[in-house]
């Protein structure tokens, strides 16, 4: 094992016999542009919506229950999709989470949630997981779209700028303390 | 000469029902026709109280209440309107008779026949005239009219 390692090290390291400078760099920058290319596509192709619906625990639960929401269907015809809200925007924080949404791909393997009322039973710790994640960074995911800066208040209700002035204004509550069950149907709320 | 007044009354009565076939639900559409739906419009949304037609009427909701889930496992209305929660929002507590099963006793949250509250409170929408007239005036009015 120890020898194979040198071997392959002296191989990597000994300076190129056949092939020329300019050869090596060229090849070497193509083929970085098509990983890198792939990378992205392959990671992009698993924040769609038709992505996430393959899976029926996606399509017949949380797909479902999001179509009559303003999220979905609305005047001005912007949609916000799963990743829209369940996947950070931004490079690095895609990344973790990508890699920690790796556990679901475990959930399906094992039918973690495969029924209708293994669903349901699961759904406050399921949903309690993104409010916690809500919560920890600022209701990023929303003001990706939702921005306070831009929120014009004499076009709101009164009852959304007296909760917006009181409590977002001074950052004591983010969006998900109060927009709870919007895209999704709550769990049971008992004791919560 | 009897019979035959009776006959023209009668068919009197009739005509003027088929002519005055307008239904206020329906609209001007015929019997087998579907009718053209009115446009959609939103609930009133600006959080004045209204008038009550009778003391015992269930207030009416002046916001919006789209989507709001109400079913067992979790109650939107709640989280404003509960006994603990008006305080934050100033929302208007849910009155004391919410708390009563039906022998009178109280109870420590809402009374499950009370739970459903779109079953009595319903919103108003905006600037829709009543389909159907109706000729109710509210208590005072009578008391006042008596009066006179």
């Amino acid at each position: 094992m120890r020898d194979l390692a040198i071997r392959y090290w002296r191989t990597v390291t000994r300076p190129s016999a056949y092939y020329s400078l300019g050869f090596l760099v060229v090849s070497g920058f193509v083929a970085g542009v098509v990983f890198w290319g792939g990378f992205n596509t392959a990671m992009e192709i698993t924040n769609t919506e038709q992505f996430c619906t393959t899976c029926h625990e996606m399509r017949d639960n949380v797909y479902q229950e999001i179509q009559p929401t303003i999220h979905f269907t609305n005047r001005s015809g912007v949609r916000a999709v799963c990743s829209s809200c369940h996947v950070p925007h931004d490079w690095t924080y895609k990344m973790a989470r990508k890699m920690q949404a790796s556990k679901e791909v475990w959930g399906w393997l094992f039918g973690t949630i495969d029924t209708r009322e293994k669903f349901l039973a699961k759904r406050k710790e399921l949903a309690g997981r993104e409010w916690e994640r809500m919560k920890a960074n600022d209701s990023r995911e929303c003001r990706n779209c939702h921005e306070f800066q831009a929120m014009d208040f004499t076009r709101q209700s009164k009852r959304a700028v007296d909760a917006h002035s009181a409590f977002l204004a001074k950052g004591e509550k983010t969006c998900i303390d109060c927009h709870k069950g919007i895209a999704h149907r709550l769990p049971d709320m008992a004791n919560q | 000469m009897r019979r035959t007044a009776i006959f023209f009354f009668t068919s009197f009565l009739l005509l003027g029902n088929a002519f005055s076939q307008h239904d206020p639900l329906r609209g001007a559409a015929r019997v087998d026709e579907v009718g053209k739906a009115a446009p959609m419009v939103n609930a009133e949304n600006n959080d004045k109280k209204r008038v009550r037609s009778y003391a015992m009427q269930p207030p009416t909701i002046p916001h919006k209440t789209d989507n709001y889930q109400v079913d067992r496992f979790a109650n939107k209305c709640m989280t404003c309107h509960a006994r603990t929660r008006v305080g934050e929002t100033q929302a208007t507590p849910i009155s004391i008779t919410h708390y009563q099963d039906r022998d009178g006793n109280f109870l420590a949250d809402v009374s499950p026949r009370r739970y459903f509250c779109d079953q009595c409170h319903v919103v108003q929408m905006d600037g829709v005239k009543p389909a159907v007239q109706n000729r109710f005036r509210d208590v005072e009015t009578m008391i006042r009219n008596k009066k006179k």
